[in-house]
């Protein structure tokens, strides 16, 4: 008899701890930004203060505003996207099918940058891409770039902080799935006459889209919700909408227009990788 | 991409093909010749070199040194996409991301053959399963990806089709109808077969010449029978069914035939079937070819005296005796079951008696214990 009613309570049971985190960090704070966003001005009232009027004319004013930054959002977060799978997708091959017994370390590699924060990984770039770094003398030297050109403070610079920062994302998901991948399948597109070329096109890319769309999406949907490449490596002309939205919150205190922002962003990311999800057809492949 | 249907035909050549991994040698200065039309099998145990050879084959591997002819055609360093030969790979390597008539179609659209229809549909007619055309492969079962497998490589029509222990993965009731269906297929399609197990009743089955594979040579090469009832060495004799192999001594000749002293007791056997090179010989008689006989009852041909039954063992179609013999050894006995119970009984004193041509000799300095130890249905990963 109590056997038969732990068994029904325990799923409740082992779910609470964290349905009451979610709830209390997560739900609550959703609704409170809910109610925030159609919020106005009290009239005669100090900074900051603000009353319920449901003003969904909120949201259009903010997208109107900082349109500019929500295309910039998107397009950096894309650019930045298409880099690191450019750059991962041929490191994952490497590791899955190349690698031998390094196999291991390199996959500690892929992970070691997680061992130093973020934001100071992020604050070394400036180094790396400043005048006095690796980068810049050299391309100097070659022509490539002009001696007026610098690299810190730019749209470039955001770009590849984004790449470098999320390429452990779009890496570890395209190796999973590469590696999962028998290669005798490879052997058997070659003995059906396909060259190397033709079996990655018809066999090893279909084969890995998995892995493609879980890495573009851990790297998309972070980049374009990001401000902290831009606000360190950027300048006042390559802000993202997370820096406006920053900047509204705790430097205006316009919390309105603050939490409009972040539900359109929400809703502009769902949307994108629900249509991309579709697109890419994941539920067909095994 | 390759033209198959007008590239080169004709016989498979090996030329003096051996393949090195670092120290290891894996195959070993061997060369065959597989006729255009035929079914034929490496036969061996786990790390002779057959699966090595078929690679080389297919162009998977590269040869360390020697040649690989098709036809007058020199293929020993095309790519693999460059030879008009398919395979059918150990459990199968289908496509998971295509349907089964895209997985059969591919190397025709690679071939750039537009209109596949025709050909994809008779190929699954061939295997008797059109009506799985639009699943994907783990939708299937395994004898039906093994179809599959089969139809995708046929649907081609190579100059050759490989197959890499194709039947490895099923169980032994559909493993023997298979054998039955490749062997109609193989008839139906006119194509050279090249099939590589460790599973001697497999390639007996199936093959028209078995080249027995051991230590990444050919130890022997000939048909089923051929193999089975003269074969050259202890590890032919013992790794295709089972012999007993008896120390002897060649005596002198009578006619066209030898005459033996086997433990002091004298037989005589055909001299074409002997192997030795010199008076040392095992004497080799199959378990089904010995009669038993209680002493004192009549017996003809090669008669061995002195022996009492140790083992019987009732298996149904067959009773198996183990009699021993007065120096020591026992010899395996096969009788067929068909006049009712078994006849004789542990410790009953009898006489081995079998046809003079069915005895064959082997070197004296032969292991005899070569090819048994390998436990031939394994289901090895070869190399």
């Amino acid at each position: 008899m109590s056997s038969i009613l732990s068994k029904v309570k325990l799923p409740y049971l082992l779910l609470l701890p964290g349905f009451l985190f979610l709830f209390t960090f997560f739900i609550l704070p959703i609704v409170n930004l809910a109610q925030t966003s159609t919020q106005t001005p009290i009239a005669n009232g100090d900074t900051g203060q603000y009353e319920q009027t449901f003003r969904f004319a909120n949201y259009i004013d903010a997208f109107i505003e900082n349109r500019e930054q929500f295309a910039r959002s998107f397009i950096f977060a894309i650019c930045a996207t298409l880099l690191a799978l450019a750059i991962a997708y041929p490191l994952a091959y490497a590791i899955a099918f190349k690698s031998g017994r390094f196999k291991n370390i390199l996959l500690v590699l892929i992970i070691a940058p997680f061992f130093t924060s973020f934001l100071l990984r992020t604050v070394a770039w400036k180094q790396i891409l400043g005048e006095e770094g690796f980068v810049v003398p050299p391309l100097r030297t070659l022509g490539i770039i002009s001696e007026s050109t610098t690299l810190t403070s730019t749209s470039f610079a955001v770009v590849i902080g984004m790449t470098y920062n999320f390429l452990p994302f779009m890496t570890l998901p395209l190796y999973a799935s590469l590696e999962r991948i028998d290669p005798r399948t490879m052997e058997a597109s070659g003995d059906l006459y396909a060259n190397g070329l033709t079996t990655f096109r018809r066999v090893t890319l279909p084969l890995s889209m998995p892995g493609v769309v879980a890495g573009t999406l851990l790297t998309f949907i972070p980049a374009a919700g990001d401000y902290v490449n831009a606000a360190i490596l950027g300048n006042p002309n390559s802000k993202m909408l997370g820096n406006v939205i920053e900047s509204r919150y705790f430097r205006i205190v316009d919390y309105p227009t603050a939490a409009a922002l972040s539900f359109t962003l929400m809703a502009a990311i769902l949307i994108l990788v629900t249509l991309y999800i579709r697109k890419a057809g994941t539920e067909e492949l095994v | 991409m390759v033209d198959v249907s007008s590239a080169t035909r004709g016989d498979l050549r090996l030329t003096r093909i051996t393949k090195t991994y670092g120290d290891f040698t894996a195959v070993d200065d061997l060369s065959l010749t597989i006729p255009e039309g035929s079914f034929f099998a490496l036969l061996g145990p786990s790390g002779c070199g057959k699966t090595t050879t078929l690679r080389m084959i297919a162009g998977l591997e590269e040869p360390t040194v020697g040649s690989i002819h098709l036809g007058t055609t020199d293929i020993t360093t095309k790519r693999p996409y460059q030879r008009p030969i398919n395979t059918v790979f150990q459990n199968y390597a289908l496509f998971p991301h295509l349907t089964i008539f895209e997985n059969i179609a591919f190397g025709l659209r690679r071939r750039g053959i537009k209109d596949v229809d025709a050909d994809v549909n008779k190929v699954l007619d061939l295997v008797e399963l059109p009506h799985l055309a639009q699943r994907k492969p783990t939708q299937l079962s395994g004898g039906q990806q093994q179809r599959i497998a089969l139809a995708r490589a046929i649907v081609n029509r190579p100059a050759l089709l490989l197959l890499d222990e194709p039947l490895g993965a099923l169980d032994l009731k559909l493993r023997r109808q298979m054998q039955i269906e490749l062997k109609w297929i193989q008839r139906e399609v006119g194509l050279t077969f090249v099939h590589v197990t460790h599973d001697q009743e497999e390639a007996m089955t199936m093959a028209d010449t078995i080249a027995v594979m051991n230590e990444g040579g050919i130890e022997q090469m000939g048909s089923p029978a051929d193999l089975y009832d003269n074969p050259k060495t202890a590890f032919v004799a013992n790794f295709l069914g089972q012999s007993n192999l008896i120390k002897g001594r060649i005596e002198g000749t009578d006619g066209d035939n030898l005459v033996v002293d086997l433990f002091g007791q004298k037989i005589s056997m055909p001299k074409s079937r002997s192997h030795a090179v010199d008076s040392s010989i095992y004497a080799g008689i199959r378990p089904e070819k010995f009669r038993i006989s209680l002493v004192g009852t009549p017996t003809r041909g090669n008669v061995l005296t002195g022996g009492h039954i140790e083992e019987v063992s009732y298996i149904g179609v067959s009773t198996q005796y183990q009699v021993a013999m007065p120096w020591g050894q026992e010899l395996m006995v096969f009788e067929q079951n068909d006049d009712g119970v078994p006849p004789f009984d542990k410790g009953d004193q009898v006489v081995i008696s079998w046809e003079p041509n069915f005895t064959f000799a082997l070197r004296g300095d032969e292991d005899v214990e070569a090819g048994t130890e390998v436990a031939p249905d394994d289901l090895d990963e070869d190399e």
